[in-house]
């Protein structure tokens, strides 16, 4: 199979517009993959499902992935004039990156049997933005894990068919698998007498319950 | 290959049938089959919209059985994991164990040494062959033949999961392997058992075949049912015998050639109509496969350690990345996808289960056929809810 | 011919069914609770705490480390630690649990406690008749219900039993060894200072050092 570097040139031959990066991976086995805008996502998906070459034709995988806002932390070394006398102080830089909801499709194919090509789509933030291209039209395999990925996280696929909860029940509010989901504390008591969970459950029974921890 | 046009899915808008005049023909029947209907493998539901007998829409509805595996997995440290996933699909908890390990193994860059493979490749084909056996029985028992033909599928079963539990201490959910290896050593009378169960196990799919290959009943209600065309099965994604069936030759043993797949001289058998009795018949001949395989690993098997010495079971911390791990299950391409961020747990835990992805072309074979036709339909696609729901 | 096929299954029913009252092959269900099959020499159930010698509260092996409670996937153990420390069985003192608890509704026998313990202390039991009319506390096993004594692990699984015995037998020997050590070193440095006093009292009788500290004895 071509590299990276290839595809993403044949990919920006093909679609002058596409933005396309490679996003890269320490691990031994490291498969790096193609961080791909939103905006012609449907679009490159397409290219590489019918690229002769490619003939990516079997969409193996489909991630959410939720990467919330993240505090960088920057140390220069700045020089300063203090009292009369030039110093060099250390300055901690804050910046805030933004967080955003992440897909990744992992893109086989069944006729020349290679792969895989890692496609990622990234939303804008992970409040209101959180549109993406759903590639169901192209891959029908996509269906169901996509559908999951807006159940569990809140990725909304533009152009899916059908695009309900699946696993949770429709009335569900909220989205468990982000980082930041809090778990309801309503849980039934049991002597697991250790976990955080217990310590939120006993706050929902007004007395004590009998089996307590023996110290 | 001409680019596949875009296969939509069904839509919602269901009428019933018109006479001439243009009034309905009696009413559409919509029922719920499920979750606690004995057919559904499970806690699993469709909701059918049936015009006679005829089913005219039909919508699966899963996640009775959803615990959050993958946040559980995000929560708890790599090798935690490990027995949880014995608890995706309950029926091959070996090759769970193994895709898992696998992955981790590749994020990690830990090599497994030779005796272990050949214990993994063992293991994971006897999987093979339980899993398809009791199918096989519970495909009859989705016919109508109560009983019988399950019992024995489930009596050669029993067989294969006492092997696992004189290795790994459990019948199902075996928790055996470990990143970098195996957690125990099988002795040589452990090997001499398996070869007897081994070879005794064609003698039994003999027997099966006689009972079912060519049964009237069998025939009559399986070909041409269910057909599933090649160019959706491919774009569906769907893998393992159903894809087969579908006449793609794609088994991930010969294409990854994961583990020592590579070293042994198998087939791999592929259908030509997609119907239910080519699942049926693809799943018995690479039960068949799977004796060869058998024999030749019981035969090589070296000496050796089960484990890799770099590997360690406290403060497992492999170098950030991320990674994606496949392997054929019996069900079909069963792949963990792994992001770590350098600390003791996994920042992304994910989980491809194979029969959660096959369920989507589920209305599509199920349409203009009989109701009870979509019961045998969904027995052929081998759905466990464990995995489906996660 | 039509139905012949479905005859021939017929006949591989009959076989089994006649066969199930020679053959073990065609017939391998037992009447439980009558009868049972014997277990498995791997087979693990639910864990339970190794002592030695006969006072389960003295030769209790564990000490309270909490490596199981933290790696346990479900998250089923409960540790609390002693603030005094007692002897195990180095000889060496040690803390132990105050609290040890297992939730066995909860513990899914995955066996990763019995892997990750340094110390040879928690094992897997091989009972399963565990039930109960009491859903919580009776589910709910502490630790003098868990400790059980290293004779019945020695019963319950030989080989395993004897790997680990052959472990605390090293790990003991070591440490005695070190102590043996330890102790000639101290003897020595008593020696060598008792001389060295007696040396100094010698030369100088008046105003003696006081003699050097032996060294701390080596943990």
């Amino acid at each position: 199979m071509e590299t990276l570097e290839q595809i993403k040139a044949r990919i920006e031959a093909a679609l002058p517009s596409a933005k396309i990066d490679i996003v890269a991976n320490e691990c031994p086995a490291g498969e790096r993959s193609l961080l791909v805008d939103a905006a012609n996502g449907f679009l490159i998906a397409k290219f590489l499902r019918d690229d002769a070459q490619l003939k990516l034709d079997y969409c193996s995988n489909v991630t959410g992935v939720d990467w919330p806002d993240k505090e960088l932390t920057e140390k220069t070394r700045v020089k300063q004039v203090v009292d009369g006398v030039e110093k060099e102080v250390e300055e901690v830089n804050k910046t805030i990156r933004p967080g955003y909801l992440e897909v990744v499709y992992h893109l086989y194919s069944m006729a020349l049997k290679h792969g895989p090509v890692v496609l990622r789509l990234r939303t804008e933030n992970r409040a209101d933005q959180t549109h993406l291209p759903s590639l169901t039209p192209l891959w029908r395999g996509a269906e169901f894990q996509e559908r999951e990925v807006y159940d569990l996280y809140g990725v909304i696929f533009d152009g899916h068919p059908d695009l309900r909860r699946i696993l949770m029940w429709d009335e569900f509010v909220g989205f468990p698998m982000r980082r930041d989901y809090i778990a309801p504390d309503d849980f039934e008591y049991e002597p697991t007498p250790h976990d955080e969970v217990l310590v939120e459950a006993k706050k929902h029974y007004p007395v004590e319950p009998k089996a307590e921890v023996k110290v | 290959m001409s680019a596949i046009a875009a296969i939509p899915p069904k839509s919602y808008e269901v009428k019933p049938k018109l006479d001439e005049s243009g009034t309905p023909i009696g009413e559409l029947l919509e029922i719920s089959m499920g979750p606690h209907h004995p057919s559904t493998h499970g806690v699993f539901r469709m909701d059918v919209v049936l015009d006679g007998e005829t089913v005219v829409k039909l919508k699966p509805v899963f996640g009775y059985l959803h615990r959050n595996h993958e946040k559980i997995g995000e929560n708890i440290s790599y090798l935690a994991s490990m027995p949880y996933t014995d608890r995706l699909d309950y029926f091959c908890s070996m090759t769970n164990n193994w895709a898992y390990a696998l992955t981790v193994e590749k994020l990690a860059g830990l090599a497994v040494p030779e005796r272990a493979e050949y214990i993994r490749v063992i293991m994971a084909e006897l999987t093979r062959l339980q899993n398809h056996t009791c199918l096989i029985g519970f495909f009859v028992q989705d016919m109508g033949a109560l009983g019988t033909p399950m019992m024995y599928a489930f009596r050669e079963r029993e067989k294969i999961l006492d092997l696992f539990e004189s290795v790994s201490g459990a019948r199902m959910m075996c928790n055996y392997m470990r990143f970098g290896g195996v957690r125990v050593d099988v002795n040589d009378e452990w090997i001499a058992q398996t070869k007897t169960v081994v070879s005794n196990y064609s003698k039994f799919l003999d027997e099966f075949g006689t009972f079912l290959t060519e049964n009237e009943i069998v025939l009559a209600r399986s070909q041409f049912v269910g057909v599933l065309p090649k160019e959706l099965a491919i774009n569906a994604s769907i893998t393992g015998p159903m894809l087969r069936a579908a006449g793609v030759n794609y088994d991930l043993r010969k294409v990854d050639k994961y583990g020592i797949y590579s070293r042994f001289n198998f087939q791999v058998p592929v259908g030509e109509h997609g119907d239910i009795y080519d699942r049926y018949m693809v799943r018995v001949l690479e039960m068949r496969e799977s004796i060869k395989i058998l024999e030749q690993a019981l035969r090589d098997i070296p000496a050796g350690p089960v484990m890799d010495p770099k590997s360690k079971l406290r403060g497992f911390r492999p170098k950030p990345g991320e990674v994606y791990g496949r392997v054929e299950g019996p069900k079909g391409e069963l792949g963990f996808y792994l992001i770590s961020d350098g600390s003791p747990n996994p920042y992304r835990y994910r989980v491809r289960p194979p029969s959660f992805v096959n369920l989507t072309i589920l209305e599509d074979m199920c349409l203009g056929h009989r109701i009870s036709d979509a019961v045998v339909i969904l027995g052929s696609v081998d759905i466990v809810l464990g995995e489906v729901d996660r | 011919m039509l139905g012949e096929q479905i005859i021939k299954g017929m006949a591989v029913t009959a076989r089994n069914f006649f066969g199930s009252y020679v053959s073990k092959e065609r017939l391998t269900t037992v009447q439980y609770p009558e009868e049972h099959l014997a277990q498995k020499e791997n087979t693990r159930q639910f864990p339970f705490l190794v002592y030695d010698g006969d006072d389960w509260e003295k030769g209790l092996r564990c000490v309270a480390c909490q490596i199981c409670e933290k790696e346990c996937p479900p998250k089923c153990i409960y540790i609390v630690k002693s603030k005094d420390k007692k002897p195990d069985y180095k000889g060496q003192p040690q803390i132990y649990p105050l609290t040890f608890d297992i939730d066995i509704s909860v513990c899914m026998s995955c066996q990763i406690c019995v892997e990750v313990c340094p110390f040879e202390s928690i094992k897997m039991d091989t009972k399963f008749e565990l039930s109960t009319d009491d859903r919580f506390g009776g589910l709910l096993l502490t630790k003098d219900k868990l400790a059980k004594s290293n004779t019945y692990y020695q019963k319950m699984h030989p080989q395993d039993a004897a790997e680990s015995d052959a472990v605390i037998a090293g790990e003991k020997a070591k440490a005695e060894a070190k102590a043996k050590a330890a102790a000639e070193a101290k003897l020595k440095a008593d020696a060598e200072a008792k001389a060295k006093a007696a040396a100094a009292a010698a030369t100088v009788p008046i105003a003696a050092p006081a003699p050097t500290p032996p060294p701390p004895p080596a943990k």
